[in-house]
């Protein structure tokens, strides 16, 4: 593969590469002038849709599509909310993106609330991220300061408000429905859906809710034009009338086990190989990698010597597009962050560290999640005690199957995040629970209280 | 007599006109007290929901939903010290760190110094994955924290 440019990520090692003054030098604030002046707000949809950008976020739905769904004609307000309530384990492309270069990502929300008629967007921020919300209050008061952000932007008649405001450390806020209840200041409780956001959403107005990378793709699309987004990455699988292509750059994130943990972006498609070990220097302590999480936490395990059916390629050869970890049982791309696990560590105890995530971050609304992912951390629990018995594992297969919005139980998807993990740990590493099981061996970290659920 | 000082109070209006309604600003009143106090009394939670027209038990139920705020009862340390033990962070060493703390300061997870100095916590992913593991100072990341590193970090905040 020729050597890519990182395009997304390319301003990040500038000096004061947050500041509006080098974002300008750069070309920065071009787009959206031009936009402004040039183009009606569906044209801009119009390229976001064609270009074939899919969220980033996790889910991967089609972006131009979901700005569509907004109600023709509607006399407003409608709101963009921007999620940077990123929370998945392991995953910080955004932080990246809103600590070194916060304008690539203002000029998207520009772009984007001028495409939806929106004159106010909601920039959500977990709390954690300090120094991102620090870099874009100072990003946003340079806007304002320069006209790009207030009433009439440019002269071009088009008013727009950003509102910095900060989560309180909970995963549910960066579900869409529970980001917009945290919002409006209640409870992060996900919202039965329909109404989509899109119809009813923050404030009960129509709201779009976008992701931080999305939106960064979003000013390299209209300033690069769709055919370059549309150059980069995996078009549709044939053999998959579901698949809607997996186009442009991507931000993966690798950690856990590697020499060099990073945040790199490369086209689409990227197998789970080169990006340890070409990119992330190789496991660590010149160890052998077990198992590996292609995108979050929610997507599931990867065994790396397992062979891929009539082939000499193993799971660990995986492109990571939003089609490529489905095929080996795991639940998609999700956000596309890479946590490798060496060969001396046990799955117990990862599986157990995973549970005990999902147990803790779940709402407590739906009684399927909430009781369910404290079952499945109490049997690992039990399993990393050396307590485990022999039906341990099939009912843990059978709890993770039966919570979640797939069975139709849940009101979001934390439920089925929870278990897919689950699934793919004790399918694909089956002998090593069992022997667990059988031999009665404790954790090392089966006294300490750090890996208690709560104190 | 009031808890909340009246500018504090004024902080807590200046968000209104941002949002369409005043509900909203619930979050960013409870971290103003919050950052103040160092904790949300039962007295702050009904002046807060006094100038959010909210009923008091709107303004406990949002805040008590995250279990980042302390309510009643609970008080911070001047620093909170979050000790993240999401995947990455764990499999780099996490709990030992974690441990590691407990045993510096003298407190499990969830607790104050007797000095009122500390607050230690564990988080649950801290998104400084490139850097685990990590902690977390306040909402400053503090990355590649060993064993050493953690008990600088902790003689430098006990100076302050």
């Amino acid at each position: 593969m020729p050597t890519y440019e990182p395009v997304l990520l390319a301003r990040i090692n500038k000096p004061n590469s947050g500041k509006l003054e080098g974002y300008r030098a750069d070309g920065g604030y071009a787009t959206v002038e031009r936009a402004l002046k040039e183009l009606k707000p569906i044209d801009v949809v119009t390229q976001v849709k064609d270009s074939g950008l899919r969220g980033r976020g996790g889910a991967g739905f089609p972006c131009g599509l979901k700005w569509t769904f907004l109600p023709k004609d509607h006399p407003g307000p409608i709101y963009l909310c921007v999620n940077a309530d990123e929370s998945e384990p392991c995953t910080y492309n955004n932080r990246i993106l809103m600590e070194k270069d916060p304008h690539q990502v203002l000029e998207g929300i520009m772009l984007a609330c001028y495409a939806i008629r929106s004159q106010k967007a909601f920039f959500y921020v977990r709390y954690e991220y300090g120094d991102a919300f620090r870099a874009l209050e100072s990003a946003v008061a340079e806007m304002y300061a320069a006209g790009l952000l207030g009433k009439n932007i440019l002269g071009s008649g088009f008013d727009l408000d950003i509102v910095l405001h900060r989560g309180a450390g909970a995963y549910i806020c960066g579900e869409e429905t529970g980001l917009i209840e945290s919002l409006e200041g209640k409870r992060a409780w996900p919202r039965i859906k329909p109404p989509f956001p899109a119809i009813e959403g923050a404030f009960r107005k129509p709201t779009i809710v976008n992701n931080v990378e999305t939106l960064a793709c979003v000013t390299q699309i209209m300033k690069r034009g769709k055919e370059w987004f549309q150059s980069l990455g995996v078009p549709p699988d044939p053999k998959n009338p579901r698949d809607a292509g997996s186009y442009g750059p991507k931000l993966y994130t690798i950690a856990g086990h590697v020499e060099q943990p990073c945040c790199v972006e490369l086209p689409m498609g990227v197998t789970v190989r080169e990006l340890v070990e070409k990119h992330g220097g190789g496991v660590w302590k010149g160890r052998k990698a077990k198992a590996v999480n292609p995108g979050g936490l929610s997507m599931g395990y990867l065994n790396v010597n397992t062979k891929l059916k009539d082939s000499d390629l193993t799971e660990y050869d995986i492109p990571l597009d939003f089609n490529g970890p489905g095929r080996v049982q795991c639940l998609g791309l999700g956000t596309a962050a890479v946590t490798v696990i060496d060969d001396q560590t046990s799955m117990i105890d990862v599986l157990h560290n995973t549970c005990q995530f999902f147990s803790h971050e779940s709402c407590g609304q739906c009684t399927p999640c909430r009781e369910g992912t404290g079952w499945m951390l109490k049997i690992t629990d039990r399993l990393r005690r050396g307590l485990g018995r022999k039906e341990d594992l099939d009912v843990l297969v059978d709890v993770a199957d039966r919570i979640g919005i797939m069975p139709g139980t849940t009101i979001c998807g934390l439920a089925d995040g929870a278990g897919w993990p689950v699934k793919t740990a004790i399918r694909k590493f089956r002998e090593e629970f069992e022997a667990a099981i059988k031999s009665g061996a404790k954790s090392k970290y089966a006294k300490s209280l750090a890996m208690a659920g709560a104190h | 007599m009031s808890v909340l000082s009246e500018d504090l109070k004024n902080r807590i209006r200046a968000f209104i006109p941002k949002y369409p309604r005043k509900q909203a600003v619930t979050l960013p009143a409870l971290h103003l007290v919050h950052d103040e106090l160092r904790t949300v009394s039962n007295e702050a939670i009904v002046e807060i929901a006094e100038i959010l027209e909210l009923h008091p038990s709107e303004v406990n139920d949002t805040m008590t939903f995250y279990a980042f705020f302390k309510g009643e009862g609970e008080k911070l340390g001047t620093t909170r010290f979050w000790v993240c033990r999401g995947l990455a962070c764990m499999l780099r060493g996490a709990y030992e760190l974690i441990e590691h703390c407990e045993d510096k300061l003298g407190v499990h997870c969830g607790h104050t110094t007797p000095d009122g100095k500390i607050t230690l916590e564990f988080a649950e992913c801290i998104g400084a994955c490139d850097g685990a593991p990590a902690c977390l100072v306040n909402d400053v990341h503090a990355m590649n924290v060993t064993p050493e590193k953690a008990d600088q970090l902790i003689t430098e905040l006990k100076l302050k």
